[in-house]
């Protein structure tokens, strides 16, 4: 029973907190949110028994990228009222796009009510006795392992472009350079004088 | 087999719901309030300390020595009165302090003080502590924005820009504890210290996980989030009595996790020095309060003697020296356990 209490609990907040990302006026609310609704589904994982994937989603999520978002949400100043102009403009596509998305949903859960065995088949299932941690890390790397490889490279190629994109040779800055401070001795920078009383150097 | 039906009684509804619910309460009071006493006199520490290493005596007029100081403070930010500017998001701003408060407490649910001495003994323990260590952001951030005020504006950027770098040296390091100890556990992570505690085979990584302990907690010589000089008072300029308490007792009960935290990870937790006669005769949650306080003097030692940093040498150092330096250790200390077939078995 209080399972299935904490179930409706966090199903519930997850569904009302998406709804209000959406339709919040004020930016900031839509990404706190939206970390409530991490904070939630993080909730429905572990009532699943998946408790490394809870914990990984709230330190990735909203540990980091949330606090990107809020980062650049708090920074902008945003013209609600031109942003509701572009509504119906946009509607159509957007529109086709939730369609797609309602589609695939349905086919989804159509084809585990019609074929209830189909779903277990493509799972590999974790082995009796063994915490999913271990078990989410012997089938990385392991059965996984180039893939699990080419995701970091490409999360890399990624990361390295997005400098190079943004970064921009300034001229004129005076940059510190540590190596420099650190090489230099007292005896070469500080001189010390004896200077007679009301003469001054 | 059936079952036979029979009515529900009210004994079978103390026993299979009420029972183990208020259990669980009195458990968490009975951790919350020594954290709670512990942050008041930690306060009153500081100030006793820092005013030794100045030749001055520190707070002695409330009460024998001093000792009743937290509690007058505490009185007088009760009684005065909760102020909300005009121009502040109304809510935001006063769920702020509470998501700080709230998190620095809810961490503590599994920190294990001895043997089964837990709330929570979850398998991915350090997960948790991470994840919500990473979550403090949130509180300095939501306050700074929802003040309405550029000092506390900057106050905010600075500490969330802060945390999430150093954050990233700390998962590494923890990392290579996690590889010694082969789970996420803590009570495991301190039963595999029994031989030796990790701060003396991982002593260059237990350095650089205090000084980012030093940075996420927004602690001297890195607390650019309220740089008084520059920020006024940073993030929590416009917070007045309660609210900023608990801005107050997050801060210091964050300080007193972290050291907690390495605590576990490098000093052994509960287990005594060495496992003879004299030391083992001392209960394990001492030990562990003992390397608590140990580690809170280090932080006061730190901030009494450091001037604070400049921002971009605090970013510098983040990035470029303890990223670095991390991964390395990580990749050696993977190796070595290959090498001489130390890895634990799992």
């Amino acid at each position: 029973m209080i399972q299935a209490l904490a179930f409706y609990m966090f199903a519930f907040m997850t569904i009302a907190s998406a709804v209000l990302v959406v339709s919040s006026r004020n930016p900031v609310h839509s990404v706190l949110f939206l970390i409530l609704a991490f904070f939630n589904s993080a909730g429905l994982f572990v009532l699943l028994g998946a408790e490394f994937l809870a914990m990984i989603l709230v330190v990735v999520y909203v540990g980091a990228v949330a606090v990107l978002f809020m980062f650049v949400v708090m920074m902008l100043d945003i013209n609600f009222v031109e942003m509701r102009q572009g509504f119906l403009q946009y509607l159509p596509i957007g529109g086709l796009v939730g369609l797609i998305l309602l589609c695939e949903l349905l086919t989804v859960v159509g084809g585990w009510v019609m074929a209830p065995e189909a779903a277990s088949s493509g799972l590999s299932p974790t082995p009796d006795g063994i915490t999913n941690t271990h078990a989410l890390g012997a089938i990385l790397y392991t059965d996984y392992l180039y893939l699990f490889e080419a995701a970091g490279m490409i999360l890399l190629v990624a990361m390295i472009g997005a400098i190079v994109l943004t970064h921009r040779r300034r001229t004129g800055v005076r940059k510190q350079v540590i190596a420099d401070q650190l090489a230099r001795h007292p005896a070469d920078t500080i001189e010390l004088r004896k200077v007679d009383s009301g003469r001054g150097i | 087999m059936v079952l036979k039906e029979r009515p529900v009684l009210m004994v079978d509804f103390w026993f299979l719901y009420i029972w183990p619910v208020a259990w669980i309460v009195i458990k968490i009071v009975a951790i919350i309030i020594p954290v709670m006493l512990s942050v008041a006199y930690l306060t009153l520490a500081e100030r006793k300390v820092i005013g030794s290493m100045q030749l001055r005596k520190g707070p002695n007029v409330v009460g024998p020595f001093g000792l009743l100081q937290p509690i007058a403070d505490g009185l007088k930010l009760f009684l005065k009165e909760t102020i909300i500017p005009s121009g502040a998001n109304r809510g935001v701003f006063i769920l702020a302090p509470c998501v700080t408060f709230v998190l620095a407490l809810v961490a503590w649910a599994v920190i294990p003080f001895d043997e089964g001495m837990v709330l929570a003994d979850i398998n991915v323990g350090i997960l948790y502590l991470f994840a919500i260590s990473s979550l403090g952001v949130y509180g300095i951030l939501m306050a700074g924005w929802a003040s309405n005020s550029m000092y506390a504006f900057l106050g905010a950027l600075r500490s969330a820009a802060q945390m999430v770098s150093y954050e990233v040296a700390m998962g590494f390091i923890i990392i290579t504890v996690l590889m010694c100890v082969g789970s996420l556990n803590l009570t495991d992570i301190v039963m595999a210290q029994k031989t030796v505690w990790f701060v003396i085979p991982l002593f260059p990584m237990a350095v650089i996980f205090f000084i980012s302990t030093l940075a996420e907690t927004n602690r001297h010589p890195f607390d650019m989030p309220e740089a008084e000089a520059e920020l006024v008072a940073g993030y929590n300029v416009e917070y007045s009595a309660m609210t900023f308490a608990l801005f107050f007792l997050g801060e210091y009960a964050n300080m007193i996790l972290m050291s907690g935290m390495t605590s576990v990870l490098f000093l052994g937790g509960w287990l005594p020095p060495f496992d003879i006669a004299p030391f083992n005769w001392i209960p394990g949650p001492i030990w562990f309060a003992l390397k608590i306080a140990f580690c809170l003097f280090i932080f006061i030692w730190v901030r009494a003697t450091f001037p604070r940093y400049r921002y971009d040498q605090l970013m510098r150092l983040g990035w470029k020296v303890f990223l670095p330096l991390s991964l390395a250790a990580v990749v050696i200390v993977a190796g070595v356990l290959v090498a001489f077939d130390l890895a634990p078995q799992v």
